[in-house]
């Protein structure tokens, strides 16, 4: 599948450009950290590397793609998770049939990653009732049954209290030692650091820089990731998720 | 007043002796208007589930119509299917006008629209949640609305009820392509109207009594439903 490679990407709607010609190389390997204020685009950007919008300008190239589709060798974890009314067992068997494994190696499948997430002893409750915390290691466990080569994580722990965010990172962290690229939005300093090993920093649409993480903290090589690190965040964007 | 308190009692009388005449009633009356529900559902679902999901042109149209459909007037749709089905209209050879059969078409018809308004609006909103995760997990439309179908079932269910009691409560239809004719299509609130024409009082009050404590049973059904629903799958 990799590289990704973004080529001079726009996207905008209704009137307003939301991705601003974003050109960038995402190799295999690093866990790549797509880092920025919220409403700098982050979201977008993800969803259109992931398939899920069409640019409106540019493209998006899988260099490595092998035949067929390209989709299969993806999968996308929300920053809100959503879960189908069945257990949650069933929750990753779905994902895994419609990837068109038998119903019996789906099932077998889909237990073993409860396991590694350490959800079985709740395999069978529905979904929907379990926590937040929960939910998104349920949702973490649907996208690694699908074993895909690059799995996109939208802000994940946005919404969760400390604990389940070190749960969802430590479960990020076996995904990446098990072979799959991460790319992961967040504006979270602390988790961009814990997490990272290459950044991405978007403002206003604009790519300000694809460095690696240790230089990107000690010499940002644009004002606003300067601005961005030591916390004076001159964007006023209130609200709503980049 | 003491008119009115007998015929309260010969209508109880009615009802709790299970009357063989009154029961026939209900029982034609469930017959028909389950018939039309199952028929309706068939076509309804499907047709809200497609209209929520696809983007086609004239949609909005389509659904300003499917909602204004809604408060069809059963008489004009029982003219409109006792002119299809009379001898000159063009499915007059069928020869089913004044049979349950008419009035099953005429309810479908009728309860169509509520179905797949509802319907489309439910599965809509499922849709907007679900859109990107389904799409995401590589659903295409067709498998993501079966998906949602499945995902809603119990709100469908509960749009289902309302097209029923819909059907069951409805007067005009089933009279016009019916025929109110006794012990053949006379159905519960055929013979209302009728009964209370004709000064027969204990006999319309007992199907009230029935037809009241049936709608009450379906809301009820529909709220029990909900409640376990939500208890149990969030």
């Amino acid at each position: 599948m990799l590289p990704l490679e973004l080529d001079q990407i726009t996207f905008s709607a209704g009137g307003t450009t939301i991705i601003n010609g974003i050109s960038a190389r995402i190799e295999a390997g690093p866990r790549t950290i797509i880092l920025g204020p919220n409403g700098a685009g982050k979201s977008v950007l993800m969803r259109l590397c992931h398939g899920l919008l069409e640019p409106t300008g540019g493209r998006v190239v899988w260099h490595g793609a092998r035949n067929g589709d390209v989709r299969r060798h993806q999968a996308m974890v929300f920053q809100r998770p959503v879960m189908l009314r069945r257990s949650a067992l069933a929750n990753v068997v779905y994902g895994l049939q419609l990837a068109g494994k038998s119903r019996r190696e789906s099932e077998l499948r889909a237990m073993d990653v409860l396991e590694v997430v350490g959800l079985e002893k709740q395999a069978h409750r529905p979904a929907r009732v379990m926590s937040g915390g929960e939910q998104q290691r349920l949702a973490l466990a649907r996208a690694w049954a699908l074993g895909p080569d690059v799995l996109f994580l939208d802000e994940p722990t946005a919404n969760l209290d400390p604990a389940s965010t070190q749960d969802i990172e430590n479960i990020v962290n076996a995904i990446h030692a098990s072979g799959t690229k991460i790319i992961m939005t967040t504006h979270n300093l602390g988790q961009a650091r814990r997490l990272g090993d290459e950044i991405l920093f978007i403002s206003n649409g604009r790519l300000m820089e694809h460095s690696p993480i240790d230089r990107f903290f000690r010499e940002p090589a644009s004002p606003e990731a300067s601005a961005f690190i030591k916390g004076e965040l001159p964007w006023h964007q209130a609200g709503g998720t980049g | 007043m003491t008119d009115l308190g007998e015929a309260f009692a010969a209508a109880w009388a009615l009802v709790a002796g299970l009357d063989s005449g009154l029961a026939g009633i209900v029982m034609l009356s469930l017959q028909v208007s389950l018939s039309a529900v199952l028929l309706a559902t068939l076509i309804g679902l499907p047709l809200g589930a497609a209209i929520a999901v696809e983007r086609f042109p004239g949609r909005q149209l389509l659904i300003v119509l499917l909602n204004a459909l809604m408060g069809l007037p059963p008489v004009v749709v029982g003219l409109l299917i006792y002119l299809l089905l009379s001898r000159a209209g063009p499915l007059g050879s069928l020869g089913i006008l004044f049979t349950p059969q008419a009035m099953i078409i005429a309810q479908t018809v009728l309860i169509v629209p509520i179905i797949a308004a509802l319907s489309r609006q439910t599965i809509e909103d499922a849709w907007r949640e679900y859109s990107e995760q389904l799409r995401s997990l590589g659903a295409r439309r067709l498998s993501g609305a079966m998906t949602l179908i499945w995902d809603t079932r119990f709100s469908l269910l509960t749009i289902v009820l309302a097209g029923f009691g819909r059907a069951a409560a409805e007067v005009g239809a089933v009279m016009i392509v019916g025929g109110n004719i006794d012990g053949v299509t006379r159905v519960m609130t055929t013979t209302i109207a009728l009964e209370t024409s004709k000064g027969d009082l204990p006999l319309a009050l007992g199907l009230g009594i029935v037809l009241i404590v049936l709608v009450i049973l379906l809301n009820a059904l529909a709220a029990v439903i909900r409640e376990i629903a939500q208890r149990r799958y969030g």
